[in-house]
């Protein structure tokens, strides 16, 4: 304790050796990445050296450092509880406001003024994160189980939506339940082997499966086309009455059928709604399970593995079906994109959306479904909005993410709702038990 | 006869313990931590389990609960209503789901981010799972999956009744005290209904009128549910106060199997509590305690 002291009071000593060390890290970083630079030169490559850039950045580094650690002392963080009830019950209201608010926007999104082709667009490809996200929340979010390889099972149910539709003519209400189907079947044989993995290991091992499927379609050409991908993927139509401009004279199109003039978004719309409504599905599906003996075994699972074993749960079952059924979602996810793309390719399926979606779980607050929709408002639409930024969109990407964990480090809804409480279960029976009673 | 009381059984009482181990041997590697431990647990009786720190209690557990599997021995449960069960060839998660052995933990296991009543409706998921046709009913809205979880929820009130847990009922469990953490896990573990329940170190941190609390609930749950009660437990006084039968392991070696009174003026258990090097740092007032008393933690 009576080690020399430099200066001032020994927190600020701590401080110092802190910034130190941080600016070391920041130098050792910064050399390659700032200080030295490629540029063409008249006999080829040559390396330009920018050392005063270097040192302003690891400066900075040491004076942000010390700043906060200053900061810090001037006014200490102040100590945070588990979240207190009266936190919990503001968020929980807030919740149940703005569920029902946000469907009821949703539903009238499309004719809103300001609802234009590009906005459209943009909440299409919102919706399908938020279901992505909340088809994997329920592996992640209620079961525990992470898995990094979630596109895997996305790319399974667009290829079969694409191989299906294309070679055998099926129809996209067809297609859905085969690709929910072949895409759970694929989550089910994944899940057979690793399940018994856990943690870190499970999720390197599913990282490694999602990796495997996009090997896969690359080099399976015969069937996929490899990387060029399958294009002409036929578009989705109003079941069974297609958005054709200039329908043959004897076959209906959709504008005729309603007798209105024919508009290209007329297609957009019905896209919108239709993956509002797998969307919407799979939130029904989830909260209903939740309060199904399956549902609460997976949260059991995910809150302590040994007790549920000593309860008679059979671990291994349980997960599979989280598994699979988180697979579904994704299968249902992947027919959408591909029928909406008209072209898929391996590229569409690559480590980074696995990584988005996954992000957009955690950031959204594990398990809260209203957080998954916030989140994946935020982490998908908002780069949209910001297109100017271009090759600094994926920044502001991460700048976001990196604040949202700080901010909230649980994620942005982190609060759980019980499936079952003793006093609405007292109220509910009886309620129901009355009419009952009266019956002599 | 309490609500959820199992069916009782025919007049002639059966001759055989409810569980029977024989042989019971458990290596890690080198490590003999059980050697060839062999007891009978009646039912309807507290069979308490004793012996110091490493004595390898908890391993008996764990053999008894399918976390581990034993190197040698025999594990037979006679169920009431599906015969004898040997549980050394029984996959983990099928002893408490088939032959009703329930179990709590020494450092404590709940759900945490769940709340109390939760915990109690996920200890009756095979029977839930049963009802609803693996949740099927449930998702299709079916009466019957209701008419079940108003099932499990009765079961689980009474439970909370009898821990003195209702108001409770719609807290997380983690934001639960300790006492009341242990309490929660054993109305978990009854809420299972099991016909053996083990106990590992119940009594462990709780105050001495909780301690007490805790032998009124054993010994109640002992006379009116008549299942059998394994119990592990370091206070030689709690043991003597309500156990049927004692059993004292010491360093993995059985030392001895008796009635409270057999085993408190056994000379081995009293050396195996009084170890040579242990009471030259006891202070003498409390060695003589100990010795009094038969021995002590
Ligand atoms: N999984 C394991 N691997 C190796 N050694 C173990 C394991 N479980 C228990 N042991 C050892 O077995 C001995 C008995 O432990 P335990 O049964 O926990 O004792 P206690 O009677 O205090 O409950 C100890 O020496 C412990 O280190
Ligand atoms: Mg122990």
């Amino acid at each position: 304790m009576s080690g020399a002291r430099l200066f001032g009071p020994a927190w600020l000593t701590e401080g110092v050796k802190e910034a130190l060390l941080q600016a070391l890290v920041a130098l050792i970083l910064a050399v390659p990445l700032i200080g030295l630079k490629t540029v063409q030169e008249p006999g080829g490559l040559g390396l330009q050296t920018r050392w005063p850039a270097v040192a302003i950045a690891v400066a900075c580094v040491f004076v942000g450092r010390l700043l906060l650690v200053i900061a810090r002392h001037v006014w200490p963080p102040r100590p945070k509880a588990a979240q207190s009830p009266v936190v919990a019950a503001r968020i929980r209201r807030f919740v149940r406001l703005l569920g029902p608010a946000a469907i009821a926007f949703a539903l009238l999104l499309p004719f809103l003024p300001f609802a234009d082709r590009y906005v459209l667009d943009v909440s299409i490809l919102v919706l399908t994160y938020v279901m992505l996200g909340w088809g994997l929340n329920i592996v992640v979010g209620l079961a525990g189980l992470l898995d990094l390889g979630y596109v895997a099972f996305y790319a399974v149910g667009a290829y079969s939506y694409a191989l299906f539709a294309a070679n055998f003519g099926l129809s996209f209400w067809a297609c859905l339940p085969i690709a929910g189907a072949l895409a759970a079947t694929f989550g089910i044989l994944l899940g057979f082997p690793v399940l018994r993995l856990r943690g870190d290991y499970l999720a390197i091992v599913t990282l490694g499966f999602g990796e495997m499927i996009r090997v896969i379609l690359i080099n399976w050409s015969s069937l996929t086309n490899g990387p060029r991908g399958i294009s002409g993927i036929p578009r989705p139509d109003f079941f069974g009455v297609p958005f054709n401009p200039s329908p043959a004279p004897d076959a209906s199109a959709f504008h005729t059928l309603f007798g209105i003039a024919y508009s290209p978004i007329q297609r957009v719309i019905f896209l919108y709604y239709l993956i509002l409504v797998l969307a919407l599905l799979t939130n029904l599906f989830t909260l209903r399970i939740r309060k199904l003996p399956v549902g609460r075994a997976w949260e059991a699972l995910r809150e302590d593995e040994i007790a549920c074993r000593s309860l008679g749960i059979n671990p291994t079952n349980t997960k599979l079906t989280a598994f699979a059924i988180g697979a579904m979602f994704a299968g249902f996810a992947g027919s959408f994109f591909a029928t909406r793309q008209g072209f898929i390719s391996p590229e569409s399926f690559t480590f980074l959306e696995s990584a988005i979606i996954l992000a957009i779980v955690v950031l959204g607050g594990m398990g809260s479904q209203v957080g998954i929709v916030i989140a994946a408002i935020v982490l998908i639409g908002g780069p949209e909005l910001v297109r100017e930024l271009e090759e600094y969109r994926m920044l502001a990407f991460g700048g976001l993410m990196v604040l949202i964990m700080v901010w909230r480090p649980r994620g942005l809804l982190a609060f759980r709702e019980p499936t079952i409480r003793l006093a609405d279960f007292d109220r509910t029976a009886r309620a129901r038990s009355e009419p009952a009673a009266t019956v002599p | 006869m309490p609500p959820f009381a199992p069916a009782a059984r025919g007049g002639n009482e059966q001759p055989t313990a409810l569980l029977k181990v024989e042989h019971l041997t458990m290596r890690f590697g080198g490590l003999v931590a059980v050697d060839d431990v062999s007891f009978e647990a009646p039912d309807a009786g507290i069979t308490a389990i004793i012996g110091p720190n490493g004595a390898g209690k908890t391993t008996v557990f764990n053999c008894l609960t399918g976390f581990y599997k034993p190197s040698v021995g025999r594990l037979t449960l006679s169920h009431p209503r599906r015969g004898p069960l040997y549980l050394e060839r029984m996959e983990g998660f099928r002893i408490p789901q088939v032959a009703g052995v329930a179990r709590t933990f020494q450092n404590v296991r709940l759900f945490g981010g769940m709340s109390v009543l939760e915990n109690l409706i996920v200890a009756q998921h095979n029977e839930l799972m049963h009802a609803s046709f693996f949740s099927l009913a449930g998702l299709l809205g079916l009466g019957r999956y209701r008419r079940a979880e108003a099932k499990a929820v009765e079961r689980a009130r009474y439970w909370l009744d009898r821990v003195g847990l209702t108001a409770r009922a719609d807290w997380d469990a983690a934001n639960l005290p300790y006492g009341e953490q242990r309490r929660l896990e054993i109305a978990r573990a009854m809420c299972s209904q099991p016909v053996l329940l083990c106990l590992d170190e119940p009594a462990a941190g709780l105050n001495p009128r909780e301690s007490s609390d805790l032998n009124r609930l054993l010994i109640g749950i002992r006379d009116e549910q008549r299942i059998g009660i394994l119990l592990i437990e370091h206070d030689m006084s709690v043991v003597m106060g309500i156990s049927d039968k004692i059993v004292v392991l010491d360093h993995g070696r059985q030392i001895a199997e008796g009635e409270p009174r057999q085993v408190r003026a056994d000379p081995a258990v009293i050396r195996a509590y009084l170890g040579e090097d242990e009471d030259e740092d006891l202070p003498p007032e409390v060695a003589r305690d100990l010795a009094r008393d038969g021995g002590g933690a």
